[in-house]
């Protein structure tokens, strides 16, 4: 395969609007999305905003969407396209648009500071942490999380409907809470802080209704819905649905 | 007259890698209102990249490690140029910083009996890198992050503001550090005041008053063409520091890590983690030979194997065999696979090849190098569980750096200015050891940061003012991209286009292998680059306009770029991260020499264009003789080879 | 200073909802997927619809589910007086007398309740009969979203004890299975036979325990709920074998699904007399 002429569709605009600009632009062998947009820059337009930093699919800047879908830009190679194929590229769509494909990703930012952190086990000091490597690798797993963000714009609880996003942490972030409660030393439950409770009551849980659209754009493979989002829901069920815990509360409250 | 918005500080911290976190932190901890300014998104920093993991001697899977052995690696990779004390403390404190990650919530590998597992790697004597598979410095970064937004969980408890104590000013540059002045503080003059800053997203410019700033902005890799470096990488700290008066130390010392992609093209230059050395793989030229066999230089031959069999026995029995020579420091292995290729000897793609494939079972390899899988799959179509990588050096890393005090990582010459990470030089000497920067970061990240605070605490009641002309004139100077459509003489030049220029410049003619000829040429290229470079216009407002970025950024990979090329034409021996064709030969005399980067014009103007003067002046100095107990941690017969004679018998 | 360089001062422009809402990126399709991204729900509506059909015409037909020795899993257990007798099968008359209409709608509730709470079949259903979303990124019609957060879809969080009915029903059919090895005449009906639809039924008995074994909430019972599975070695291979059941849990829940509904038909064939079940042995 030698270079070749595509066409390409790039939002351009601001907050008061915008649209989609079309660009012929020069594509070679082996190139990534990101390569053409740098080229765009480069040669037809200097001034087109795009975020991005490592371009090897580390540090999730990239995010934007691609003939509609999430994808990263670094990783997402133009030989997936036909040479005859118009490419749409757009900036993620549940966030404000600042201006082009760069966007106002502050949601995720703020819900982070929503989820209390780890809680450092009583007793032990620097050094003397012992954990299997069993017991860290479900954490481990969504701690390959490079916050890209492109679950947090696919979930359709926040990006269909702007008014959840108050109560509702979005894929990442109830990861995040699933991470820390299946972490062997966390204590945040010696500390008075359940998580597995607080994941449904403060962080909305009870919006995810398990589509896994989050697990199908993670750029990492990490199995949000699986590994994290479901075993939390149960996790949820143990403290709230299960009848036994249920009877013991009421009749606690009653005394 | 400045109508820029400002904030008052305590601490300013410029940079969001290891570092510049591990800094706000401890400032932080220490009582000091601490603001850290990133270009990127907070937690996106170019640390994420490192893969391999953090080198401290915590003796989890060698029983027989310790500083002193760690110490003593560090200044044989360094070749004996490092800041001897920077390497001591570092050595020492580095297991307390890895543990201390822990409590933030870290989660490393483990060993079988539940402690941190640790790693080979090139030039380690023993297994010490604490990692997490080949992601080591997201882990890092992740639970710095974290630990700031836990630090800000407990102020909005105490204040109802999570940013009262500790706020992070993402998507925003620093232009200039600003100082007071004579006429403003009387005899205190020239110490640090704040730092000039703009909004990327906006545009809008905003100062941060502050007695004290620390700098850890990273490296300079972003003036070469086939780096490793992300965009961010435009040496701004090291141009801020000259700029305020700071100087830079051994420039000249530029990392070019052995393996970064070779193919496609677009992805040139992407490191491959030294982890698959570290694990198994072994480097092979086109006729299937394991070259490296014959690079062991003179000062290595006692440790490193000879045949095959040696090397292939060290993964299972380290005590009873010496290592394969893949695992030699990196430059040396840079070097080799440089010969390899001019010889004829290399992959169709210019490179050599590195396999893991005929080492490891496939889902050994998938498990321990999870993102070489996917980086290969995904950007080159290579199943490295099922063939050979191609690989070739790129530019990495950068040893030198601002010139700072060991103990407290106070740049000289400024008070009030910090630095630390890899914008500090000093600490790797000549080359770094791959895994010394992640611990790096952490021991000065959190030197700087206590030093700053305590420093800032000091001034509290008699704060440097901001001098409102070096406002004006730091406003005027970003803007002037905007204002290039009337240029005195000639039309207005395309930042992409000098940026490109530059970086071929760069790495054409002061790349791995260096030639004086050569360095001359590109110190004239690089006179016109910067008369250019005034020219340089943009299209649009001030909204987001990466034009713009580059356009200012232009002016540091500039500066730093002739820092370079003017130390490496200085410097006529090879060592480490250094090598001259035309004075191949580490020279003894070399090894106590410091070369310190000062800007020619202290005035701050940059009108300096003639190629022969250039902006940069280069000072010669000795360094501090390595005190006797270290000195004492080595063999007479090899501090023979890397010591000058007078210093032997001090 | 230079002029014409200061940003904008932003408005946002006309608002809508969702990806429409003012202050997103102006672009009014409400998805710019190019690829068939209906084909996944259209499909899965498909199949889930025609399983309704059948399953709600074989539920209350009340007739044609034994045949002698297989006992349609439809049917089983039987809990009613008004029950087809069947030999040593499940018949167990709690219901008594009163039930009036087919005994199917009594025992069909527990494997309805498990497949409806099913993580994988709210995934399907949500998809494809609600279009919440319809795929990835593609834009739902519905004005207001609450999920599971409130009646009647936080009763989904009861999957656990449709979980342990389901083991129950699972049992109850791995008995008719292997009631299914029996046959002969009237007279001499014993031990030792087998088939066609001995193999039809321990086809979907495999399926059925590989289904019910691999749902998310047995995999939590079992191990997930665990903070340190190196205390609990045992549990901690049991999670580690559920889960790479889980991993096929979509596949699991479809296979079975079709196998159910195929050792029923199977039933009904042989029943109704279409179709004589070729015997092995």
């Amino acid at each position: 395969m030698s270079s070749y002429e595509a066409r390409f569709k790039v939002w351009r605009g601001d907050v008061e609007g915008g649209g989609l600009e079309d660009f012929k632009v020069e594509v070679n062998e082996g190139e990534v999305v990101l390569d053409i947009i740098h080229r765009l820059q480069a040669t037809q337009a200097p001034d087109l905003a795009v975020r991005w930093n490592c371009k090897a699919g580390k540090c999730g800047s990239c995010s934007a969407e691609i003939n509609g879908r999430p994808r990263l830009m670094c990783m997402t190679r133009m030989s997936v396209f036909t040479p005859e194929e118009t490419i749409t590229v757009t900036p993620l769509r549940a966030f404000p648009v600042v201006r082009d494909l760069v966007t106002d990703v502050g949601f995720n930012y703020t819900k982070a500071r929503e989820v209390p952190s780890f809680v450092p086990p009583a007793g032990l000091g620097p050094g003397e942490y012992r954990m299997m490597q069993e017991d860290v690798d479900r954490s481990q797993e969504f701690r390959k999380c490079i916050e890209c963000f492109l679950c947090q714009d696919t979930c359709h609880v926040v990006r269909d409907h702007e008014e959840n996003k108050p109560a509702f942490a979005g894929p990442r972030f109830l990861m995040r809470v699933a991470e820390l409660d299946m972490h062997p030393l966390d204590a945040a439950t010696e500390s008075g802080l359940d998580r597995k409770s607080t994941a449904q009551d403060e962080h909305g849980l009870g919006y995810c209704n398990i589509t896994k659209c989050c697990t199908e754009v993670c750029p990492e493979g990490i199995k949000i819905t699986d590994n994290a989002l479901i075993p939390l829901k149960e996790r949820a069920v143990d403290r709230k649905y299960d009848p036994l815990v249920w009877l013991g509360n009421k009749i606690r409250r009653r005394v | 007259m400045s109508v820029v918005d400002r904030q008052e500080w305590d601490v300013v911290v410029v940079g969001a890698g290891g570092a510049g976190l591990r800094a706000a932190i401890e400032a932080r901890e220490r009582g000091a209102r601490t603001a850290v300014i990133c270009k990127s998104l907070f937690g996106k920093a170019h640390t994420v990249m490192a893969e391999g993991g953090i080198a401290a001697a915590m003796a989890n899977a060698n029983p027989h490690d310790n500083w002193q052995v760690h110490f003593r690696d560090t200044l044989r990779g360094g070749k004996f140029l490092n800041q001897w004390r920077m390497a001591e403390l570092h050595a020492q404190e580095a297991p307390d910083r890895v543990w201390e990650l822990e409590t933030w919530g870290a989660l490393f590998d483990r060993t079988k009996d539940g402690r941190i597992s640790q790693r080979n790697f090139g030039g380690h004597e023993y297994p010490r890198l604490a990692h997490v598979g080949d992601r080591t410095g997201l882990e890092l970064i992740r639970t710095l992050q974290q630990k700031i937004v836990s630090l800000q969980q407990q102020d909005f408890k105490e204040t109802g503001d999570y940013e009262s104590r500790l706020k992070v000013f993402q998507e925003c540059t620093v232009t200039r550090v600003l100082k007071d002045t004579a006429s403003s503080s009387g005899s205190a003059a020239g110490r640090v005041s704040g730092v000039f800053a703009y909004d990327r997203e906006t545009g809008r410019f905003f100062v941060l008053e502050a007695p004290a700033v620390v700098i850890a902005t990273g490296g300079i890799g972003k003036s070469f063409k086939v780096t490793s470096n992300s965009w961010e990488y435009t040496g701004d700290g090291h141009a801020l520091a000259l700029l305020a008066g700071a100087p830079l130390l051994n420039m000249e010392f530029v990392q070019f890590h052995p393996t970064g992609m070779v193919w496609p093209p677009s992805v040139k230059g992407i490191l491959v983690t030294e982890s698959v050395r570290g694990d198994g793989g072994v480097l092979r030229n086109s006729e299937g030979k394991r070259f490296m066999f014959d690079y062991i230089p003179d000062v290595f031959k006692e440790k490193y194997a000879e045949s095959e069999e040696e090397g292939d026995r060290w993964y299972e029995d380290p005590d009873n065999n010496r290592r394969p020579p893949e695992l030699l420091p990196r430059d040396e292995v840079a070097r080799a696979i440089n010969s390899e290729v001019k010889a004829g000897r290399g992959s169709p793609h210019g490179g050599v090849f590195l396999d893991v494939s005929t080492r490891m079972p496939a889902e050994v390899i998938k498990r321990r190098l999870p993102s070489m899988y996917h980086q290969f799959k995904e950007l080159a179509d290579v199943d490295i569980t099922a063939e050979a990588m191609e690989v070739g050096p790129t530019c990495h890393y950068v040893m030198g750096g601002i010139a700072v005090d060991s103990d407290t990582a106070a740049a000289r010459g400024v008070p009030g200015l910090y630095a630390a990470g890899e914008v500090a030089g000093g600490m790797h000497g000549s080359n770094r050891l791959g895994g010394n920067s992640l611990s790096d970061l952490l021991v000065f990240g959190r030197r700087a940061g206590w030093h700053a605070a305590e420093y800032a605490a000091a001034q509290a009641f008699e704060r440097p003012p901001v001098d409102d002309v070096q406002v004006d004139a730091a406003a005027a100077e970003a803007l002037r991209p905007f204002s290039a459509e009337s240029p005195e003489e000639g039309t207005p030049e395309n930042p992409y286009t000098l940026h490109q220029e530059l970086q071929q410049t760069m790495n054409d003619l002061v790349g791995i292998i260096r030639r004086e000829g050569e360095m001359e040429q590109a110190l004239e290229t690089l006179a016109e680059l910067r008369v250019r470079a005034r020219r340089a216009g943009v299209e649009g407002h001030r909204q987001f306009n990466p034009g713009w970025h580059l356009a200012l950024d232009l002016r540091n990979m500039l500066l730093v770029s002739e820092c370079v090329a003017r130390a490496a034409l200085e410097r006529t021996e090879s060592r480490g991260g250094h090598t001259r064709e035309d004075h191949p030969a580490m020279e003894r005399t070399w090894r106590p020499v410091n070369l310190l980067c000062q800007l020619a014009d202290p005035t701050g103007g940059l009108a300096a264009t003639d190629p022969v003067r250039g902006q940069i002046d280069l000072l010669r100095e000795t360094t501090e003789p390595i005190r006797s107990d270290l000195l004492a941690l080595f063999d007479k017969e090899e501090l023979v080879k890397y010591l000058a004679e007078e210093e032997l018998y001090e | 200073m230079a002029t014409g360089t200061e940003p904008p001062t932003t408005e946002p422009h006309p608002v809508g909802g969702g990806v429409r809402t003012g202050t997103r990126a102006a672009i009014d399709a409400p998805h710019l997927r190019t690829d068939r991204w209906w084909l996944a729900p259209a499909a899965t509506a498909a199949g889930l619809l025609a399983f309704i059909v059948y399953s709600t015409w074989r539920a209350f037909a009340d007739a044609d589910y034994y045949a002698a020795p297989y006992v349609s899993p439809f049917y089983s257990p039987c809990l009613a007086e008004r029950c087809e007798p069947m030999h040593a099968g499940p018949n167990w008359e709690i219901f008594g007398g009163w039930w009036g209409i087919s005994p199917a709608i009594i025992i069909l509730i527990f494997p309805l309740g498990f497949r409806l709470t099913c993580y994988y079949y709210r995934k399907a259903y949500y998809r494809g009969f609600w279009a919440s979303p319809p795929a990835c990124a593609v834009a739902e019609p519905h004005k207001k979203y609450s999920g599971e957060t409130r009646f009647p879809l936080i009763l989904q969080n009861i999957h656990r004890y449709f979980f342990y009915a389901a083991l129950l029903v699972a049992g109850i059919l791995t008995y008719d299975t292997v009631l299914a090895f029996r046959g002969g005449t009237d007279e001499n009906y014993e031990w030792g036979h087998m088939g066609l639809g001995t193999l039809v039924f321990l086809t979907n008995i495999v399926l059925i325990w590989a289904y019910t074994l691999s749902c998310h909430s047995c995999r939590h019972i079992v191990g997930g709920k665990l903070k340190h599975f190196s205390r609990h070695p045992v549990r901690y291979r049991m999670w580690q074998w559920v889960g790479k059941l889980n991993n096929r849990h979509m596949l699991l829940a479809w296979a079975s699904l079709v196998s159910v509904a195929l050792a029923d038909f199977y039933v009904y064939l042989v029943a109704s007399g279409a179709f004589d079940d070729p015997r092995f042995f």
